[in-house]
């Protein structure tokens, strides 16, 4: 018994031990060059814990539930603005990230609008929400006209019950839908208004039995396998299955567009829980990112661009030179971005969107 | 003195285990929702006095005034029935057949109807994503065979579900059956045969009321957990499944009303308790019965 208590002493100790040189990184799926994490570990000497989500929902409930023993988190901006006023993350240490230097001004006036002063958080990519779509099959159905790069392919029933044989996946996120299907139908997608968001229902339930599946990380596989040929997901996700297919010479060709409509920008920020259990690592493993090359390194792995300024020079042409990833001028101004809803509307907000998946 | 500590065990582990975290989920719901850490208030930082006051059953009134609840409850007692009858269809002909197997062979039979377990239940159910889906092996197997032209749709389906659910909870059907139809005095069928009676006739008149206590046994420890089931649904059903797991998944992580998820758990605790209460009081009998 009593070296039983003793072992388990000594574990409880060495446990202590390992968290002051140990950073716990919880991050998107899918979402980084794993070598940089190596990297990473090689460089500072810190052990590197990294866990993936694939929701902001997941990603919120552990930062209000607290002490999620993460010391990196990256959630999208509206999301990151609500932790942000329940007190979840703590203001970074300017002077122990030398490399915010390299960030792009241009990103960080956009993301200030939920991070006043980008006090807590630093961009990490960025991204639209738009349409994947195997190329042949979709042409194969709807003629060599299909509406490639606009809603009409996937909020007009028409098409979507022509698509349906073939598959459909719409992201599990009604932050994400139905600003698309405002969009769609020429209202403000940024709309708080309950009487407005419930302009998006018909539209939704009108392809909702076309949908396949609602949710927010398979698309990537099911695109590149073949299984689905159409997917309303993030960019780089889709670019993603693009390469996946490529790679795989399976005979499928997947293509993402951002909606000629117009699309939703969003963006992911790496930020540090207010209870994070080793701050300094993390602001380690954030000025690690910012680094120019390392942060490039990802960038020409996920095919999504990101907040760094100086990284561009090390972007591959498959990334920097690709409208899809770094839109030009002229659709960046197509873009538009939305912000956090109240309680009581969010709420309005998922009933409906339970509405829009289960029929009741 | 050893037999009070005897007594209390089963207490306090059912103290700790299930009366606390019970009285913590239904205190939260009767809380209200917050935007902080933790999302509701009132904690007992309040004060306790203050905590208790400010309590109320505003979110139980909630869930009678949408009918999406209800539907899922119902629902999810429709597709746990569905299931426990298919699962009692397709166990009791497999422990039937185990428990009439040879007996140097029955070891080796029970070790194969445990084996599944040694794999985690996440991966398995995962595995049948492979197995179902529209490219997926069952559907190059049924092509390549000729039976179906074109591929069949079963994957985010509520047949997943019941395949899921099948697969995943057939061994808590067949243990319980082999365990009772083990025990069945052959003698007993013979004296039927003996009487009149045909192999089918003995079987209904005999075998079945015999192996009805590990039946009963069986068909809760199924219909119980898929009840409340998530992870297949969520992982082999599609957007028309829907069950209260599900349900209660959205209110915690989409809506981040804690108080309401609390709200939605309670209720279903309290459908749950009918049925266990109704097992207990079946294990009671038969260990009455055999006491």
């Amino acid at each position: 018994m009593k070296k039983m208590m003793l072992s388990t002493v000594a574990i409880v100790a060495l446990t202590g031990a390992a968290l002051a040189d140990e950073v716990r990184v919880y991050n998107w799926s899918d979402y980084i060059d794993e070598e940089l994490l190596t990297k990473f570990e090689e460089e500072t000497g810190l052990d590197l814990i990294y866990d993936v989500f694939d929701s902001n929902e997941v990603l919120e409930t552990k930062m209000l539930a607290g002490s999620s023993g993460y010391d990196v988190v990256v959630p999208s901006g509206t999301f990151l603005q609500r932790q942000i006023s329940a007190g979840a993350f703590q203001k970074l240490d300017v002077s122990q990230l030398p490399n915010a230097e390299n960030l792009w001004d241009v990103v960080e006036a956009r993301t200030a609008q939920y991070d006043p002063d980008n006090a807590y958080s630093i961009n990490y990519m960025w991204g639209t929400t738009g349409i994947g779509v195997n190329v042949g099959k979709v042409q194969e159905i709807l003629g060599a006209d299909a509406p490639l790069g606009s809603l009409e392919l996937i909020f007009n029933p028409a098409n979507m019950e022509k698509l349906q044989a073939c598959g459909v996946h719409f992201l599990d996120a009604p932050t994400e839908m139905i600003p698309a299907a405002l969009k769609f139908i020429g209202e403000d997608p940024d709309s708080h208004d309950p009487e407005v968001i419930a302009k998006a229902e018909p539209i939704l339930t009108g392809v909702a039995p076309y949908v396949q599946k609602f949710h927010s990380s398979e698309y990537i596989n099911a695109l590149a396998n073949g299984d689905i040929c159409v997917a309303f997901g993030w960019s780089g996700d889709i670019l993603q299955a693009r390469d996946r297919a490529a790679e795989a010479e399976n005979g499928v060709e997947i293509a993402y567009n951002a909606p000629s409509e117009g699309a939703l920008m969003w963006f992911d920020q790496m930020a540090i829980p207010a209870d994070a259990p080793n701050p300094e690592g993390a602001h380690k493993f954030l000025n690690f990112i910012m680094d120019a090359q390392n942060m490039a390194q990802a960038s020409n792995y996920v095919y999504y661009a990101n907040g760094n300024a100086a990284s561009k020079e090390f972007l591959v042409e498959d990334v920097i030179g690709d409208p899809a990833i770094y839109p030009d001028e002229a659709t960046l101004e197509n873009l538009y971005t939305t912000t956090p809803y109240p309680a009581r509307v969010q709420r309005t907000v998922t009933r409906m969107w339970t509405k829009v998946k289960s029929g009741t | 003195m050893k037999r009070g500590v005897l007594i209390a065990v089963p207490y306090v582990w059912l103290l700790a285990l299930f009366l606390i975290p019970f009285a913590v989920v239904f205190k939260i719901s009767l809380s209200d929702i917050a935007l902080a850490i933790p999302p509701y208030t009132p904690t007992a930082k309040d004060g306790i006095w203050n905590m208790l006051t400010q309590l109320d059953f505003e979110n139980f009134v909630f869930l009678t005034q949408d009918d999406l609840y209800w539907k899922a409850y119902l629902s999810s007692l429709q597709i746990a029935l569905i299931s426990t009858i298919l699962t009692l269809m397709v166990g009791y002909p497999m422990a039937y057949a185990m428990a009439r197997a040879p007996e140097q062979w029955r070891p080796t039979l029970l070790m194969l109807v445990i084996l599944p377990f040694w794999t985690s239940f996440l991966i398995r159910v995962y595995a049948w994503i492979g197995i179902l889906s529209t490219e997926g092996f069952l559907n190059q197997f049924l092509m390549w065979t000729g039976i179906v032209g074109e591929p069949l749709t079963i994957l985010n389906t509520n047949t997943a579900v019941y395949i899921g659910i099948v697969y995943t909870y057939l061994p808590f059907m067949i243990l319980p059956i082999y365990s009772a139809l083990d025990r069945l005095d052959g003698s007993l069928i013979e004296a039927a045969e003996d009487l009149g009676c045909s192999r089918l006739k003995a079987f209904w008149l005999v075998t079945i009321p015999l192996s009805k206590n590990g039946i009963i046994a069986g068909c809760f420890l199924v219909f119980i957990p898929a009840l409340g089931e998530f992870v297949i649904p969520s992982l082999l059903g599609g957007s028309g499944t829907l069950m209260i797991g599900k349900v209660l998944f959205e209110e915690f992580f989409s809506n981040r009303d804690w108080p309401v998820a609390s709200a939605v758990a309670v209720i279903l605790l309290l459908i749950l308790i009918i049925p266990i209460v109704l097992f207990q009081r079946n294990e009671q009998r038969q260990a009455e019965a055999e006491g």
